[in-house]
């Protein structure tokens, strides 16, 4: 058995300084417990390293008898998500500089990056299950961070769905357990397709109910808005960002490792989950006020975008490469969205971005790359993403899908021209004070996470030509 | 060389966004002219360098995403060089006649440089993806010129319905291009290798469907009936250098794909619809015509003839499609003529849309009733406006009884009744420009009556300058149009070639 713990070293600097983070915060007077952010930081850092040394020197491998697998969607996965984490923490700095509880938000959002990358990482279901636990745990308490009553409403709404559907997931995992005599993907992609049909079909879609909670698609995704607009806007970020990285690679894996060969249709429902999922988020997004619930919305859509490429994972070999293109350059844009929202704390809803362009023509810039680049206008890394979904979807035979798709991408250009309308405006009867920034580590995230949206879509054959390794069993 | 044609005016936008705000208005302005000029000079270097009978010149080809199929390739042939040309002289004529702007010039200035890349982007782009790439950009571009100068709420609306449709269009047309990128193997976006190894030979109906994605998409930016709704409202409320830009320049984006793209690519099914295509063609000529005959607004009216103008060579590229009744010279000669039409059409109306700036500067109105007898008041208004008319309507001497004759020519043996049809546009639009040049010219003399003291005053050099150097062109390619033909032409029969084969 391979019990190699080098392959491990993202996971383990989280976890390492989660742990430390947590001992030292309790003791950090309260003006030095940013000391847990730096700490923080450098683990995502040493963990982005070591992915890139295990990348480039071709070490990928299963561990722990098969039920990790270190290979390239776990590698590309791992890039995204810490970048996406470093991007979190930077924006995050000025929220909570200060705070009685600064050190446990570090820990928890460590805690809750480590259960992402496991997701990832995931080769069984028992280990998907754990994963799942630990990457949304952390996350119940992180949305209520601020103690404050929309925080609480969206930790309970968060907690509860969470819990239903993680029941409902582990559900899942038994019954595929029983009809498989199976939880490693190796071992079930040989025993699946003799099993009953029945239960095959009822255990994947308890098991997916998770995923789908987790990445925040329909129908498991009411708790989205809420919890998007009741947590800090950092925690928003998180939530609409890493859970989905994690959420989507894990399905693919899943579907890709362990049900190849299954009479069972997932390909169609999976089609079918994304085209309701992108057409309903949408619908919701188009007539929000407040500019949180309209980028939650906005993920919602985005989700069902990439479940395109999950659903043509054995239909087509652009699929991967989509799906990972695709996540990068999500992640980075959305990011990039918050930080903005971050930056301008007064500003909550659509109108008080009016005539920002005048103010603040840097952060106007930003918004302008994100939100046209969540379009998919090139070139932006989203554009890239979509032209690699958009050829994978037709590639694995559901044109309709693709052209669905393209109808709601016109659809989404409605609302976020009506976020991007006003800041051009010239407008004298809002107050300056909605519009005041909070400081440079924000507005430094919404530059980073623009710039590299833009070098993602300029540069993206670089995470391309990553991203079309074979996964291992 | 055509990289630095095409970045220039991105980098001078570039060096202006980073220099003190402090400088004066004039000072971003004469920059802009400076850059236009020396681009235009490149072109013309690269111009006399040409040479016709060669196909792709001046090509550049760098890998730029080879995983996904895409390069950086770009390169100059008979059908985009005077495209490119085109954009070049009409930008420098923008910019001299917006030396007299003065609202948030700075912006203005770097859009218009932006834009101007993004067009010259697209004409030399032999990438699909770079295509859509710059396609996509120059409706972003536009979108904010109409939005931040036009007229007031209204221009909003019309920036937002001008996106949405030829957003739609965009992607449409980005369908199509995965269509094409799928079917080739190995799975490319280059337009050189797509072009030679025709891969939706064959395919029947899924090259229909690619056809109608593509069609589509470059349908709404041409635009033909009946998807050229977005047309009047961007037009009227646009700033009139931002109309001159759009009609000029982001109207050919639609048709150059006709015959960059969707003809030398999916030969088997532009040949096969090509009736459909003759009969768009067709109805946009007669419509147009007969709907800018019921417009009182002049600018609504400019736009309307767009439709009409574009139609003519939808039909030509639909004739060229025609194989029955025809031969290879006659279809050469509709093509030759469609890509005449493009720039002559460039040409006059940018000129046409500059007077209507003009007039609304004075006036403050482009209703046609609003004004009477004015070449009292102003004769060279009225004699510059007289001759763009004229040029318009397509009488001899000018580019676009060139492009128009080698059209009908070219087409009325293979697409008989459609062309017979189509001919009738031309007295249409005769009467609509006579009637507009009545109403507004002659008679008694009278004005709006907001303006101050009753009196109009006359071109100003700038506006002189812009409008009398686009005709004068427009009048050297009707008196002597071999330099330009001789050009378009070899291209033209290599492009006829490649449908039939």
């Amino acid at each position: 058995m391979n019990e190699n713990l080098t392959a491990l070293v993202p996971e383990l600097a989280l976890l390492g300084a989660a742990v430390i983070g947590l001992l030292t915060g309790s003791w950090l007077p309260r003006r030095r417990q940013w000391i847990v952010a730096a700490l923080a930081a450098t683990a995502c850092a040493a963990g982005l390293t070591a992915t890139a040394v295990t990348m480039s020197t071709g070490r990928e491998q299963t561990v722990f008898a098969d039920t990790f697998a270190v290979d390239t969607a776990t590698g590309v996965g791992r890039i995204v998500v810490l970048v996406a984490l470093l991007l979190i923490i930077t924006m995050s700095t000025e929220t909570v500089r200060g705070h009685p509880r600064e050190a446990e938000y570090w820990v928890l959002l460590l805690l809750t990056g480590a259960g992402t990358l496991a997701l990832m990482g995931a080769n069984g279901l028992l280990m998907l299950f754990a994963a799942y636990l630990l990457a949304s745990i952390p996350a119940y308490a992180l949305a209520a961070f601020a103690k404050d009553a929309p925080g609480t409403e969206a930790a309970l709404k968060y907690y509860l769905m969470g819990a239903l559907l993680g029941t409902t997931m582990l559900a899942g995992i038994a019954l595929l357990y029983g009809a498989g005599h199976a939880t490693q993907y190796r071992e079930l992609a040989d025993s699946l397709p003799d099993a009953p049909y029945g239960i095959v079909a009822v255990g994947l879609v308890g098991v997916l109910a998770g995923l789908l909670f987790k990445a925040g698609a329909v129908p498991a995704h009411f708790w989205v808005p809420d919890v998007t607009d009741g947590a800090p806007t950092p925690v928003a970020a998180y939530v609409t960002t890493l859970p989905k990285i994690g959420a989507l690679i894990a399905v693919y894996r899943l579907l890709h490792q362990a049900l190849p060969d299954t009479d069972l249709d997932w390909p169609l429902l999976l089609a079918i989950i994304a085209a309701a999922t992108m057409t309903l988020g949408n619908l919701a997004a188009f007539f929000q006020t407040s500019v949180k619930r309209l980028l939650a919305y906005s993920t919602i859509s985005q989700v069902g975008y990439l479940l395109m490429s999950v659903s043509v994972a054995t239909r087509s070999d652009l699929a991967q490469r989509s799906l990972l293109l695709y996540l990068a350059a999500y992640a980075v844009t959305n990011l990039g969205a918050f930080a903005v929202v971050t930056e301008l704390p007064g500003a909550r809803t659509l109108t008080d971005y009016r005539g920002l362009a005048r103010r603040r023509p840097g952060l106007t810039t930003v918004l302008v790359i994100c939100l046209l680049g969540l379009v998919g206008t090139p070139p932006t890394g989203v554009f890239l993403g979509k032209l690699e979904v958009f050829s994978a979807t037709v590639d694995g035979g559901y044109t309709w899908l693709a052209a669905l798709a393209v109808a709601n991408t016109v659809a989404s250009l409605f609302y976020y021209l009506r976020w991007l309308g006003p800041l051009f405006l010239t407008s004298d009867a809002i107050h300056s004070q909605t519009q005041t920034v909070q400081g440079r580590w924000s507005a430094a995230t919404a530059y980073t996470a623009a710039a590299l949206s833009l070098a993602l879509g300029v540069a993206g054959e670089a995470v391309l030509s990553l991203a079309d390794g074979p996964l291992l069993r | 060389m055509l990289s630095i044609v095409t970045f220039l005016p991105l980098l001078v936008c570039g060096v202006l966004l980073l220099s003190p705000r402090t400088l004066h208005d004039r000072a971003y302005v004469w920059t802009w002219i400076t850059a236009a000029a020396a681009d235009l000079a490149l072109v013309v270097v690269v111009w006399a360098g040409f040479d016709a009978g060669g196909g792709i010149q001046y090509e550049q080809r760098v890998r730029w995403m080879p995983s996904a199929g895409v390069g950086y390739h770009v390169g100059v042939d008979g059908l985009s060089l005077p495209l490119v040309a085109l954009t070049c002289l009409l930008f420098l004529a923008v910019a001299v006649y917006s030396l007299r702007e003065r609202r948030h010039v700075r912006p203005y200035v770097c859009l218009f440089l932006f834009l101007q890349t993004v067009s010259l982007g697209l004409f030399v782009a032999l990438d699909l993806i770079l295509f859509f790439v710059f396609f996509d950009l120059s409706i972003v571009g536009m979108f904010f010129v109409i939005a931040g100068w036009g007229h007031g709420e209204r221009a909003r609306a019309a920036a937002l319905k001008f996106f949405l449709y030829t957003f739609v269009g965009s992607l449409a047309l980005l369908l199509g291009f995965i269509g094409l990128y799928l079917a080739a193997d190995p799975h490319t976006f280059d337009i050189v290798d797509l072009i030679r190894t025709d891969p939706l030979s064959g395919y029947g109906l899924y090259a229909g469907l690619v056809l109608l994605a593509i069609g589509l998409g470059l349908a709404v930016k041409t635009p033909t009936v009946p998807f050229h709704t977005w047309l009047p409202p961007a037009h009227t409320e646009a700033p009139a250098a931002g109309s001159a830009i759009l009609a000029g320049i982001l109207l050919k984006m639609g048709t150059y794909g006709f015959v960059r793209i969707a003809m030398p690519m999916l030969p088997g099914s532009w040949r096969h619809y090509a009736l459909v295509i003759v009969i768009v063609g067709a109805v946009s000529v007669v419509y147009g015509a007969l709907v800018a005959l019921a417009q009182t607004d002049f600018k609504r009216m400019i736009a309307y003839t767009s439709v009409n103008h574009m139609g003519y060579v939808v039909l030509a590229v639909g004739a060229a499609g025609s194989l029955a009744g025809s031969d290879a010279q006659a279809r050469s000669l509709a093509v030759t003529g469609a890509v005449t039409q493009m720039v002559s059409h460039g040409l006059i109306t940018a000129a046409l849309f500059l007077l209507a700036g003009v007039l609304w500067e004075r006036g403050g109105t482009y209703e046609m009733d609003a004004y009477s007898g004015l070449a009292a008041h102003t004769p060279r208004f009225a004699a510059v406006t007289a001759v763009a008319a004229f040029a318009s309507l397509g009488i001899p001497g000018f580019s676009g009884f060139i492009a128009e004759f080698q059209i009908f020519t070219g087409s009325l043996a293979s697409r008989t009744v459609a062309t017979s049809i189509a001919l009738t546009g031309i007295v249409l639009t005769a009467a609509v420009f006579l009637t507009a040049l009545r109403r507004m010219f002659l008679g008694t003399p009278r004005l709006p009556q907001n303006l101050p003291t009753g009196a109009i005053a006359d071109l100003k050099a700038t506006e002189t300058v812009s409008t009398a150097a686009l005709l004068a062109v427009a009048l050297v390619i009707g008196v002597a149009p071999r330099w330009l033909l001789d050009v378009i032409e070899p291209a033209g029969r290599t492009l006829t070639g490649l449908v039939a084969r």
